[in-house]
């Protein structure tokens, strides 16, 4: 087994997630140009040429390359498990300096910057376990600014989904442009405080375009979008028709005294790649 | 309409300046988030290294590499800028600042200090980070790097037809955010 191999394959993820946006996000963003107009088609013009020159010159498509996020499903037979960390780790030092990636973990108390991108907590690994004896990692680097407007709703369950709904459209007209709309917006209904904003994060791993297998939550999905682009918001808030790229919503089941509601916005940089490693160390990064 | 200007502009060419038009600019243009602003608010400033009031102000914080010896931007877009609202009227105010580069938009007290020295806001797309850094020609200097570390380290860039920048808020009390 390669440590050098897998680190070099962390490496290898993280830029992909940096530099080629997801073809679901870009075939959105394709649209957007077609629908828009004046000063909003310039913008959406500026970000897919952008997004051209990030892939053909294997540089950040952003200059925040956001914090180091994973999500991990470890095989429960894979061999290595007491390594991953260490691996992902290493990884995200080695990507600050190779591709390079802006080193974005600073101290809450003293504001150093820690200058690799780890620190307590950091990366930000969420881990699950499957079947089977390979890994699958997901990079889904984190930028600050569409972090930055998400929120979370202790709504009183008496205000009932429509509640939900509209304290959503609420928040996404006041975020303004500041969260580089257009936006993906992933919310997160029930469970706990905690839990509403983790299911808002996780549901920004489904592609855009993609709804809810349940008709109901996909309904209202929908209706999201469209409320909120009603709201002519545009891209980078200089007013358009695209607010939104897409509203994805999961559910859990909640306390009967609570209506949790955490709402995760995800930038047009909506960054994700994939990663598997074999239990022979192997890896393929797509 | 469309404009090219050659930065420091003066305040006659600013005050035609309406919401909606685009701008390029060329020359030099700096770099300050929330702690340069705090810092360069403390300083003295006439004991500054450098000059802000021929410059245009870039709220990024940029992702820079060291190629043999010289600083080159990698990716460079705008930062939120609503952070600065705090600051910036002081800011232009102290040192005769009147291009604003940025994204998301200010408040009200940026847009009164627009219309008071003669000011504009403009917005570069946000993320657009890898296209900005390709008009940056040269890095001449970079400030209080050791103490702010990359992102809020103070950076002068050399542009050359640095946008499409949309003019968003202008000097006659006019946002497009509202
Ligand atoms: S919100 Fe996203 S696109 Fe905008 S600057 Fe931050 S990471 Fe980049």
């Amino acid at each position: 087994m390669e440590k050098k191999s897998i680190e070099g394959g962390i490496v290898t993820l993280i830029k992909k997630a940096e530099t080629e946006l997801p073809s679901d996000v870009v075939n959105a963003l394709k649209h957007a140009y077609e629908i828009e107009q004046g000063v909003a088609k310039t913008q959406i013009e500026t970000i897919l040429k952008n997004i051209d020159l990030a892939r053909k010159s294997g540089r950040p498509m952003c200059q925040d390359t956001g914090i180091q996020t994973f999500f991990v499903s470890v095989g429960i037979d894979f061999p290595y498990i007491n390594k991953l960390k260490e691996w992902i780790t290493n990884g995200v030092k080695k990507a600050t300096k190779e591709i390079p990636i802006r080193p974005n973990t600073v101290d809450p108390f003293t504001g150093k910057n820690q200058g690799d991108n780890t620190g307590e907590q950091i990366p930000y690994i969420t881990w699950d376990f499957i079947d089977g004896n390979d890994v699958h990692i997901t990079a889904f680097p984190k930028g600050g600014g569409s972090e930055n407007m998400s929120k979370l709703g202790m709504l009183k369950p008496g205000v009932g989904i429509e509640g939900a709904k509209d304290f959503v459209v609420d928040e996404m007209i006041k975020a303004g442009g500041n969260p580089c709309p257009p936006t993906i917006v992933g919310v997160g209904i029930g469970g706990g405080a905690d839990l509403s904003l983790k299911l808002g994060k996780k549901a920004l791993l489904r592609p855009v375009g993609v709804r809810h297998k349940d008709k109901t939550i996909a309904a209202i999905e929908k209706e999201l979008i469209e409320r909120i682009n009603k709201s002519g918001i545009g891209p980078m808030g200089l007013g358009g028709k695209t607010t939104v790229l897409d509203v994805h919503v999961e559910k859990a089941h909640r306390h009967p005294a609570s209506l949790p509601v955490g709402i995760v916005v995800q930038c047009w940089a909506d960054r994700r790649a994939n990663m598997v490693i074999h239990s022979d160390g192997t890896w393929e990064v797509k | 309409m469309e404009y090219h200007f050659d930065v420091p502009v003066s305040t006659e060419k600013i005050r035609k300046l309406h919401v909606g038009d685009i701008i390029y600019v060329t020359g030099k243009i700096f770099t300050a988030r929330d702690e340069a602003h705090h810092i360069m608010l403390e300083k003295d400033k006439d004991n500054l290294a450098f000059n802000p009031s021929e410059m245009a102000l870039f709220h990024c914080g940029p992702l820079m590499k060291k190629e043999n010896g010289k600083w080159k931007a990698v990716s460079a877009g705008p930062t939120t800028s609503s952070r600065m609202e705090i600051f910036e009227d002081k800011f232009m105010e102290k040192y005769g600042i009147n291009i604003i580069i940025g994204k998301g938009g200010m408040g009200e007290r940026t847009e009164k200090a627009l219309q008071k020295y003669g000011g504009v806001y403009t917005a570069y797309t946000g993320g657009a980070g890898a296209l900005a850094a390709d008009r940056v020609e040269d890095v001449p200097a970079v400030y209080w790097l050791d103490e702010l570390g990359m992102p809020e380290a103070v950076w002068i860039f050399k542009v050359k037809e640095f946008g499409p920048l949309v003019v968003a808020m202008d000097s006659h009390g006019k946002s497009i955010y509202k």
